[in-house]
């Protein structure tokens, strides 16, 4: 039996999908080592732990919620004290991050602050006796690694997306308790938080992707992609590094080895022709589909279904009969 | 205004990649290599800074074989004051063995900053910057899209999903670098020549104990898609129905 730790990751009051899949790699974890415990970690300001319990639905036993007026914005130094102070005073088998942009910046300072170990962007582990086998695909996803985390606690964070959050519903116990460091005695701040385009689903969360490249030839005709997404109804936006180089999107949606990497469930790639660059930042797709006009576009090797010519032409009539295939459903 | 540089000498990323014998690394036959993208953003984000104080230096730092010394030796025709290889037969898939060795060399430096690509573009696992910041005690601010300094303080941006972040920070910190801040200089001919007479320091690595050890590496199965369902918006409806009945996505 052992136990394990989730951190649950908030922004803006909310628990963001990740903290579920935290929470599920951990029942997970617990459950292939004979069924232990899952303690979950919140921050956030007052009021968090209202949302704290639904936590429980995904498998958490004990949820600690630490409430501070300052942690209403990440606050990296009292998380990685916090987490610390958690982690190191208890016998966890394994500890679950994401691997977000807060988690990528959290999981290693408590990793360096606790003198263990950090799996980082894991897509696949299993508990093998002592050690964790975990998988991370490096070198822009071309080569994946299998990687041995001796000791405990082990400390992994998991790639967005990588995990279904699974129900497996239990009465979690819901506490608070301080942070373990004084948020005024801070030296990293967050002073401000800017929401992107408003409710717009994020890359890393959203089941399906449709992205644009130079193949839409200007910036106004990206209103294809975004009806195209809003057909699908649970789709965000990515571009090329090519469009938002140009300026035609915003750099936080670029989708790629510099930009985000994202596993959707489907991936729809529009007007892009497949640069390595922009593969190794949606090759993990579940199903990807392309349209392209150039049938030799190296896209069409990675895609599972392609359809070869304008777009102008062919996208619109995508858009329609998804929004007609989603309408009947 | 003095800082230290981490840099990592990285495999060229276009290449194919092949598997060695052991299994557990790359078949180095063929491997061409160079400076990690964001580590590149990182050396121009230092030297701008030095031009723009008017007076410092460059240090950069680089932890591997003596291959790493060609990586070194490029910084250096960017235009850094002076190197620093930490010798290791090969650079550990432990981020934290990496950052104690580093934190060993920087610890008492005097930096006002030390910088980081946010990742290196081959392990992919962005955790040296800030576990060399834990273990030194410093602030830090990682993946950085923007940077204002003042007078001992800083202000950084940083991009997270759907939403940017802006981070206030004193100096001395860790900073590690994001795309957008700076695109990498090329090195003039006169830098280049400049380079060779410039000082290269060669020392052991202080590796810590790694408990995060590579089993084995693996390039893919090719997606074995590939296949076209038709041309041009005819095609569409057969896409639909394969997309619900076979993919099952829709």
């Amino acid at each position: 039996m052992a136990t394990t730790f989730a951190f649950a990751e908030s922004r803006g009051g909310e628990l963001r999908k990740v903290a579920f899949e935290m929470v599920t790699a951990a029942r997970r974890a617990a459950d292939a080592s004979g069924g232990g415990e899952v303690h979950a970690l919140v921050l956030g300001a007052p009021g968090t732990a209202g949302r704290a319990a639904a936590l429980g639905r995904y498998g958490a036993d004990l949820v600690t919620v630490v409430e501070h007026p300052a942690l209403e914005r990440y606050s990296p130094e009292v998380a990685t004290a916090t987490a610390a102070a958690r982690i190191g005073g208890a016998a966890y088998r394994a500890a679950f991050f994401p691997a977000s942009a807060q988690g990528r910046d959290l999981a290693p300072r408590v990793a360096a602050r606790l003198g263990v170990s950090l799996a980082s962007d894991v897509t696949e582990f299993e508990l093998e006796g002592d050690v964790v086998v975990a998988r991370h695909p490096a070198y822009t996803g071309k080569v994946i690694v299998t990687l041995r985390l001796a000791g405990a606690p082990a400390l992994l964070s998991l790639r967005p997306g990588a995990i279904t959050p699974v129900e497996q519903p239990r009465e979690a116990r819901v506490e608070t308790a301080p942070p373990a460091a004084d948020p005024s005695g801070a030296r990293v701040v967050v002073t401000e938080l800017a929401q992107g385009g408003a409710a717009r689903l994020d890359l890393g969360e959203a089941p399906v992707v449709v992205s644009g490249g130079r193949g839409l030839r200007a910036a106004e005709n990206f209103r294809l992609v975004e009806d195209l997404a809003g057909a699908f109804g649970n789709a965000a936006v990515g571009a090329t590094r090519a469009v938002t180089d140009d300026g035609w999107r915003p750099a936080t949606d670029q989708i790629g080895q510099t930009g985000r990497v994202v596993s959707p469930d489907l991936y729809v790639a529009v007007g892009i022709s497949g640069a390595i660059q922009h593969l190794a930042g949606m090759r993990t797709a579940r199903t990807i589909v392309a349209i392209n006009k150039d049938k030799d576009a190296p896209i069409f090797k990675i895609a599972d279904y392609g359809i070869v010519g304008d777009l102008f032409e062919i996208v619109p009539r995508l858009t329609e009969e998804v929004r007609k295939a989603r309408a009947g459903q | 205004m003095k800082i230290a540089v981490c840099i990592k000498r990285v495999p060229d990323m276009e290449m194919r990649f092949a598997i060695a014998a052991d299994r557990r690394s790359l078949d180095p036959a063929g491997l061409k290599y160079e400076m990690g993208d964001f580590d590149g953003y990182a050396v121009e984000v230092a030297l701008q800074l030095v031009e723009r104080a008017g007076a410092g230096e460059v240090v950069v730092v680089s932890l591997g074989p003596d291959g790493v010394q060609e990586t070194l030796r490029k910084a250096l025709a960017m235009g850094a004051t002076r190197a620093v290889q930490l010798k290791a037969e090969e650079v550990p898939f432990d981020g934290l063995a990496v950052a104690r060795a580093l934190a060993a060399e920087l610890g008492d430096g005097g930096y006002d900053l030390v910088l980081f690509g946010r990742m290196a573009t081959d392990t992919a696992s962005g955790t040296v910057g800030p576990m060399t910041a834990e273990l030194l005690g410093l602030p830090c601010v990682t993946s950085i899209s923007a940077l204002e300094l003042g007078d001992g303080r800083g202000t950084a941006r940083r991009d997270l999903e759907g939403a940017t972040e802006t981070v206030d920070f004193p100096v001395p910190a860790v900073l590690t670098i994001d795309e957008g801040i700076a695109r990498a200089r090329l090195a003039s001919l006169k830098g280049i020549m400049a380079a060779k007479k410039k000082p290269l320091e060669v020392k052991p690595a202080q590796l810590g104990e790694a408990r995060l050890t590579v089993e084995a590496m693996a390039v893919p199965a090719e997606r074995t898609g590939g296949r076209i369902v038709g041309e041009g918006p005819d095609a569409v409806p057969e896409l639909v129905r394969l997309l619900r009945t076979e993919a099952k996505v829709l």
